[in-house]
């Protein structure tokens, strides 16, 4: 395994580099790939402290752990005290909160270096980062070796730029940062699939938690009974550090749950017989689903039955309505959320000052784009009073059975689901814009959000390259609260298929290679 | 019904939203939300309790309601465009938007 645990930190430890130098390397590929957009500050002043002092601790070797000096990345709808977080809209630019989100205070109390703020969809709202008022985020692949040596065997001979793909989202700046390997764990959030999404476009491991096993305080809400925080990380190993650091009760989010959680380390498993995998065929194989993340599923789950797995096919009857109920509880959450920015107290404010009414409007008129405008708008007509029963009650009737599907597969012994996360490898952002946000996130969304109605843990696990040499992923549901058993079972297929590093050229111009997580620790043995 | 939005809908909403629709495209695309989610009449759910949380099976904590920080203020009050000691300064209230056939025109013609 190239974990965190086993090498990067093992390398601290010892003394093979220091937090200070870390951090460095990771400062510089920030500034190389500028051109991915994926930061929307870097808080390299910050991080360069942080990296002094934990080499102190280092030194007097009172070092906090796993994740003291390990550089990381949060999405910027996170409030990090004194640090600008903006959710990529208008109407937060130079917002700075006065307090950190539980979670980025439970990571900077590791040791953690935090690099920055990353780019993404306005409000998180979106399935490309592509709406973003800092402008879209490039994915890394689009710049990789692999990616490039099979464009060039195309016949047309377009501009090499305008064939990069998008990073899927909405936290595709928190994926971009990981993949292109400028820190080695970032928190995104994921409230329809906003985590595993970008995940599966970038080739990382994208970690949605149970819905009540960790903190929202801070997290700019999107839909609150949806909403939660994630984890991407390039192995499954270190997800499972970064979760069991955050996972827990927290008095700041009652919808926490009181289970005592200790932070946990992954059993390897050797034999998969005794587990039971379901694959949910008939309503995940959709015609719209490409054949070659169909082949790869399929795969998998002859990988699994060889092993001995049990492996059985599943039935949700009612997941083909998932989006639709989704859709309406989605911006109806958000037309109520969203009232909070007003001008008055914090954010944007407009210069009319005719009325409070008309400084409302047009200070939301300005400060929202038209994706986040739009559903606003559409969350108002579900919840006017002659529409408030037909449509957001019965969307949250529909959720109940949605809900109710997944506990009778489990119920009839299933331990994990496996699907597809997407549809298809990334694809080129021109041909992406050409649909509008809601019918995007429609078709994006679509094998992801189910998992946030039930409330359930889900992980995208990176399989393999498209023929277009572009990262493609599946995705494992859990049991609610049995994340540390759904990551036990995607790290034993995480090591079965050995998906390839990223190769890029930004680390192949200099050393900075002793980043690709497996080369840290052989290269500073050599030195 | 048709789907199709009324000037006096979008006038209600946008009263209510405190946006605007600001352009027809805005007006078509809220349509089109609206025939996606109708799709949802099609599934049965007599007799189905609405599900609000998925928690919904426990019981969920509540701290007592004690003052643990505080005096704050001043640091919250620089995140405001607009105060006067400590006060968020707003423009008059009681005062309704201009009425649709007073405004510009900006789509409703």
């Amino acid at each position: 395994s190239h974990s965190l645990r086993e090498m990067v930190s093992a390398a601290l430890k010892q003394g093979q580099i220091t937090p200070t130098e870390l951090c460095q390397k990771c400062l510089s590929l920030i500034k190389k790939t500028k051109y991915l957009n994926a930061y929307i500050t870097v808080t390299e002043e910050v991080a360069l402290k942080q990296a002094e002092e934990s080499e102190k601790r280092y030194k007097n070797g009172q070092s906090l752990g796993v994740l003291d000096g390990i550089p990381i990345a949060i999405k910027d709808n996170f409030s990090t005290s004194g640090i600008e977080t903006t959710c990529a809209s208008n109407m937060l630019k130079g917002y700075v909160p006065p307090y950190n989100a539980t979670v980025v205070q439970k990571l900077l109390d590791q040791g953690a270096l935090l690099m920055g703020k990353t780019n993404l969809d306005e409000f998180a709202m979106g399935s490309g980062s592509t709406d973003s008022v800092f402008g879209p985020v490039k994915n890394p692949w689009s710049y990789s070796k692999q990616y490039r040596e099979r464009r060039r065997q195309k016949p047309h001979g377009e501009n090499e730029d305008s064939n990069w793909v998008i990073t899927g989202g909405s936290s595709g700046g928190s994926a971009a940062a990981v993949s292109a390997f400028t820190c080695f764990a970032a928190l995104g959030s994921d409230t329809g699939g906003s985590t595993r999404n970008p995940a599966a476009l970038c080739g990382l491991v994208g970690v949605k938690p149970s819905y009540g096993l960790v903190s929202r305080h801070g997290l700019i809400p999107l839909v609150n009974s949806m909403d939660a925080p994630g984890i991407l990380t390039r192995y499954v190993d270190d997800a499972a550090v970064v979760l069991g650091m955050l996972a827990g009760h927290d008095p700041k989010d009652s919808t926490t749950v009181q289970d005592p959680v200790k932070p946990f380390t992954l059993p390897s498993l050797t034999d998969v017989s005794k587990l039971c995998i379901g694959i949910p065929k008939k309503e995940y194989l959709v015609p719209e689903l490409s054949s070659e993340v169909r082949s790869l599923w399929s795969k998998a789950a002859d990988l699994f039955e060889s092993e001995g797995a049990k492996v059985v096919e599943v039935s949700l009857p009612h997941i083909s309505y998932s989006i639709v109920c989704y859709h309406v509880l989605c911006t109806s959450e958000v037309a109520s959320n969203m009232a909070r920015f007003d001008g008055l107290q914090y954010g944007h404010r407009c210069d009319i000052d005719v009325s409070t009414e008309a400084m409302y409007a047009a200070t939301r008129r300005e400060g929202f784009n038209e994706v986040v405008r739009g559903r606003i708008l559409s969350g108002n007509f579900f919840l006017l009073k002659e529409n408030y029963e037909n449509y957001f009650i019965k969307a949250q009737k529909v959720r109940r059975l949605i809900a109710n599907d997944f506990v009778n597969v489990f119920n009839s012994g299933v331990d994990v689901l496996l699907t597809p996360t997407t549809l298809s490898a990334a694809v080129p952002y021109l041909e992406f814009i050409k649909e509008d946000n809601r019918t995007r996130s429609a078709q994006d969304d679509i094998f992801t959000q189910a998992v946030n109605m039930a409330g359930l843990p889900a992980v995208n696990i990176p399989v393999a390259l498209s023929n277009q040499g572009l990262p493609i992923g599946l995705q494992f549901i859990g049991r609610a609260f049995c994340d540390q058993q759904l990551l036990t079972i995607a790290k034993w297929f995480e090591k079965q298929v050995e998906f390839p590093v990223t190769q890029l050229q930004e680390l192949m111009d200099d050393c900075s290679s002793v980043l690709e997580n497996g080369k840290l620790a052989s290269m500073s043995l050599k030195q | 019904g048709s789907g199709r939005i009324t000037a006096e809908m979008i006038e209600h909403l946008e009263r209510l939203a405190l946006v605007d629709f600001g352009s027809r495209e805005a007006v078509a695309r809220l349509e089109k939300a609206i025939a996606f989610s109708n799709r949802l009449h099609a599934v049965h759910t007599d007799g189905v309790e609405p599900m609000e949380s998925v928690l919904e099976d426990r019981c969920l904590y509540l701290r007592s309601d004690d003052v643990v920080e505080g005096n704050c203020a001043e640091e919250l009050l620089q995140n405001s465009h607009r105060i006067v000691e400590e006060y968020f300064v707003a423009p008059p209230g009681n005062i309704p938007l201009p009425k649709l056939d007073e405004q510009e025109p900006v789509l409703h013609s």
